[in-house]
């Protein structure tokens, strides 16, 4: 060797035991789906079929809501908020003992770079279970009156880029609030939510409590639209959020939605240029861009901008594309041939419609879903790269002269989730926070997520918060009895 | 894909030209170091934490090794050194480990002025160089004309490389020019022996001092930009030398000229100096992988080093007595 090239660091898939099949999480136990249909999780990073999973048909949401809705009257709603709060600290500890299992097994099931599911997505999810373990006992304190209540049986359904890390955002706030969960991971990463079923058996959490179902759209669906379900909580795309709250609309379920996003990161010509370049390439191309908050606007004042660019692409000429589980991987695979398909289409519309596409040399690999770090300059407001959202590591690079500009542009959207400002200036930071219409606004960083602090979103971005105590408020019912 | 560093212009408005023109008083110096992009605190340690979890193994644990043997300046700075002490590490230095020839020698042997004599005749000849602190070493609270008598002296017994320290109160009081105009004395005084110029970033405290420090050795004429003296703690850690390569390669992008960097002090294990190489990989490039660019300045670092080479080697590890103390 006459050069420093980091050899293949692998982590060992040996710790995680994938079966030939899966059935469904009902009433404590792992039963066949009533009709018998099953899909196929797949490696994206291989292409290889990891097991057979089962489709849930209405009767088997049936008899999830049915075993969640007994759950609740007769055990979980009953039960102090010190016992519910000893199960979900006991998971929270599980988590952590069997975190590489869970992160290498993410990391196989989603494409995701194991150091993210190691170092970020694993400690998340332990931290939001500790988390809202801590509020179990301390309801009639989170300031939704002196008894809140909780609303019954929610039926939760999350999205396939952060499949533990939504689940348990949607599920440790429900189950500290008193309620029982029927939930639904995505299609093609449906494998750590099972095994965090397991990891319920092995906490001896009430039968029913928690029920996970596999399947597509259609058991979705069904299961947010079944009658006895309370409260609806959804991660995903806005289309589909837009189909639920048209099916909850007239009905006493109350939802929360956290739908897309086309994030912009403003960098201003005072920002620690170094650390803004860092910022922005762990915006867009942290978990392959498939973030919904994802930074995937760049807006850099044009005073900086050839400054910005350069020292960008000789950051992002330095990532490591490859297989998700070797420790020096920054860019992972795509998760599914259906959403490099999209990212395909839209960079080339990009292309089409003008704007300059620009990649590093990059290799990749012959097999699995693959799309290499991607920047787009010379865009504008007007080009479809800049308006919908590509969930995807596709950066979109625009400019800007004035901070007012700045504003308008960033908000010049139909989506709000979240939005960057990199400057030196901390009057600046405070006045761009009140101005930007998004639920987070990260100064000087990006992407960072705690339990205690809420995330949401405004206009199509949805609507209800996660997390922190607002996140619990979501599933509290305040109503007078 | 491999890590592959493109040349880009960065801080593309600086040409020589301007470059000169900045140090032609102490308002434009400063003017010009104050314009500098500032450093994130919490983004610049985030950026080194998260280099720090590579995972180097197998070939590429070797290859690190050996390269970083080969950048080590093996150091003794107490006021106990004495003759006998110099010559032992100069051995150390010629042949780390006894029992293998193939093992790399240090790139130098860093010692008091005074010792640099006893050094110099022991390894005269053998390509590992003599580095000599200087200028007051490790404070230099002393007149500009000591400072220079202590590095031609230095030279003249013998030294090939120079390791100044910077007046911190000087450019701590805001006296850039004083402190430019120091470093240029004495990088004159050096002659024809590399200039090393220690920033004591422990007492610099922030990072946006570290980068104009450095910016500013090199606009001085350093050779080398160096951490610290190992007498302050803290001495080297990972974030500095991160803003430290980030100027360094500003600075030949800006300039054309290479600059290297020397991380000194508390660099003990070799999970440590490997973590300081994906650093110089990832931010300054490979340019900068090679003992002419980048140095360590470690003395129980070698130890650890001989080490894990020989369990790499053999599967076993072997107790410290295998290894010879100096």
């Amino acid at each position: 060797m006459t050069k420093f090239e980091y050899a293949p660091a692998p982590e060992s898939s040996a710790i995680v035991d994938i079966k030939s099949s899966y059935g469904l999480f009902v009433d404590g136990t792992f039963v066949d789906p009533v009709d018998g249909t099953s899909f196929k999780s797949v490696n994206p990073a291989t292409e290889e079929v990891l097991a057979d999973v089962a489709e849930a048909g209405a009767a088997d949401v049936n008899r999830a809501v049915a075993a969640a809705r007994t759950a609740y009257e007769n055990t979980w709603s009953t039960m102090s908020g010190r016992d519910r709060g000893k199960y979900l600290f006991r998971i929270a500890r599980l988590i952590q003992e069997r975190s590489r299992e869970l992160a290498v097994l993410e990391s196989i099931d989603n494409g995701k770079p194991i150091r993210e599911s190691r170092d970020v997505d694993v400690p998340l999810v332990a931290s939001f279970f500790f988390y809202y373990a801590g509020w179990a006992d301390k309801l009639q304190y989170a300031g939704a009156g002196p008894a809140p209540r909780p609303y019954g049986v929610a039926a939760q359904v999350i999205p396939w880029n952060f499949p533990l890390l939504m689940l348990s955002w949607k599920i440790a706030p429900a189950l500290a609030a008193g309620n029982t969960v029927v939930l639904k991971p995505a299609e093609t990463t449906p494998l750590t939510a099972l095994l965090f079923a397991e990891i319920c058996q092995q906490a001896d959490l009430p039968p029913g409590v928690v029920n996970i179902i596999t399947g597509a759209g259609d058991t979705g669906r069904m299961l947010v639209e079944h009658d006895d379900v309370d409260k609806v909580a959804f991660t995903g795309s806005t289309d589909v959020g837009k189909a639920i709250a048209r099916s909850v609309a007239g009905t006493s379920k109350k939802a929360t939605l956290e739908l897309g996003g086309k994030a912009a990161n403003v960098v201003f010509e005072d920002a620690a240029l170094d650390q803004a370049v860092e910022g922005v390439v762990n915006g867009i191309f942290f978990n392959q861009g498939h973030v919904c908050c994802a930074g995937s606007r760049l807006l850099v004042q044009e005073s900086v901008y050839d400054e910005v660019l350069d020292r960008l692409k000789r950051r992002v000429g330095t990532l490591r594309l490859g297989d998700p589980l070797d420790k020096n991987t920054d860019v992972g695979a795509i998760n599914s041939a259906e959403q490099l398909a999209r990212i395909r289409e839209l960079s080339d519309v990009g292309e089409t419609e003008g704007a300059e596409r620009w990649s590093p040399a990059c290799e990749l690999p012959d097999r699995g879903y693959w799309f290499p770090p991607t920047l787009f300059t010379g865009v504008s407001q007007a080009h479809r790269i800049a308006r919908e959202e590509i969930f995807g590591p596709v950066l979109s690079v625009l400019t800007f002269r004035t901070p007012a500009e700045a504003v308008e542009k960033a908000n010049n959207t139909p989506y709000g989730l979240s939005a960057g400002v990199w400057t030196e200036k901390g009057s600046r930071i405070l006045w761009m926070s009140q101005q930007l219409r998004a639920g987070v606004v990260w100064a000087n960083t990006f992407n960072k997520f705690d339990p205690a602090s809420p995330f949401g979103g405004y206009k199509e971005s949805g609507y209800g918060r996660e997390g922190g105590r607002h996140g619990l408020l979501s599933y509290l019912n305040t109503e007078e009895k | 894909m491999a890590p592959r560093l493109g040349k880009v212009t960065v801080l593309s408005a600086l040409d020589d030209a301007h470059l000169a023109d900045v140090t032609t008083s102490e308002a434009s110096l400063r003017r010009f170091l104050h314009g500098l992009p500032g450093v994130d605190e919490v983004g610049a340690e985030a950026r080194a934490a998260g280099l720090s979890t590579r995972s180097i193994k197998t070939t590429a644990k070797q290859f690190a090794i050996d390269l970083a043997i080969s950048m080590i300046d093996l150091t003794t700075l107490e006021g106990q050194d004495t003759p006998g002490k110099v010559r032992a590490l100069c051995a150390k230095a010629l042949r780390p480990d006894p029992t293998d020839r193939d093992v790399p020698r240090v790139a130098a042997v860093c010692v008091y002025p005074d010792l640099v004599g006893v050094a110099a005749e022991a390894l005269a000849g053998s390509g590992v160089k003599v580095a000599s602190v200087a200028t007051g070493f490790p404070s230099g609270r002393t007149s500009l004309a000591v400072k220079e008598a202590d590095t031609r002296e230095a030279v003249a017994a013998g030294a090939d490389e120079v390791d100044m320290v910077i007046d911190r109160g000087a450019f701590l009081a805001g006296h850039y020019r004083q402190v430019f105009d120091e470093i240029a004395t004495v990088k004159q005084a050096a002659g024809a022996a590399h200039l090393k110029v220690i920033l004591e970033t422990g007492e610099l405290a922030t990072y946006d001092n570290v980068r104009r420090a450095s910016w500013l050795a090199m606009l001085a004429g350093a050779d080398f930009v160096k951490t610290s003296t190992g007498k302050v703690s803290p001495a080297a850690t990972l974030p500095v030398t991160l803003v430290m390569l980030e100027a360094v390669r500003d600075f030949r992008d800006a300039s054309g000229r290479q600059v290297g960097v020397k991380p000194a002090g508390g660099i003990r294990t070799s999970k440590d100096a490997i973590k300081y190489l994906v650093v110089v990989n990832e931010t300054a490039g490979e340019d900068w992988l090679d003992p002419d660019w980048f140095r360590i300045g470690a003395s129980s670092l070698l130890n650890d080093l001989l080490m894990q080479r020989q369990k790499l080697a053999t599967g076993r590890y072997a107790g410290p007595d295998y290894f010879t103390l100096d």
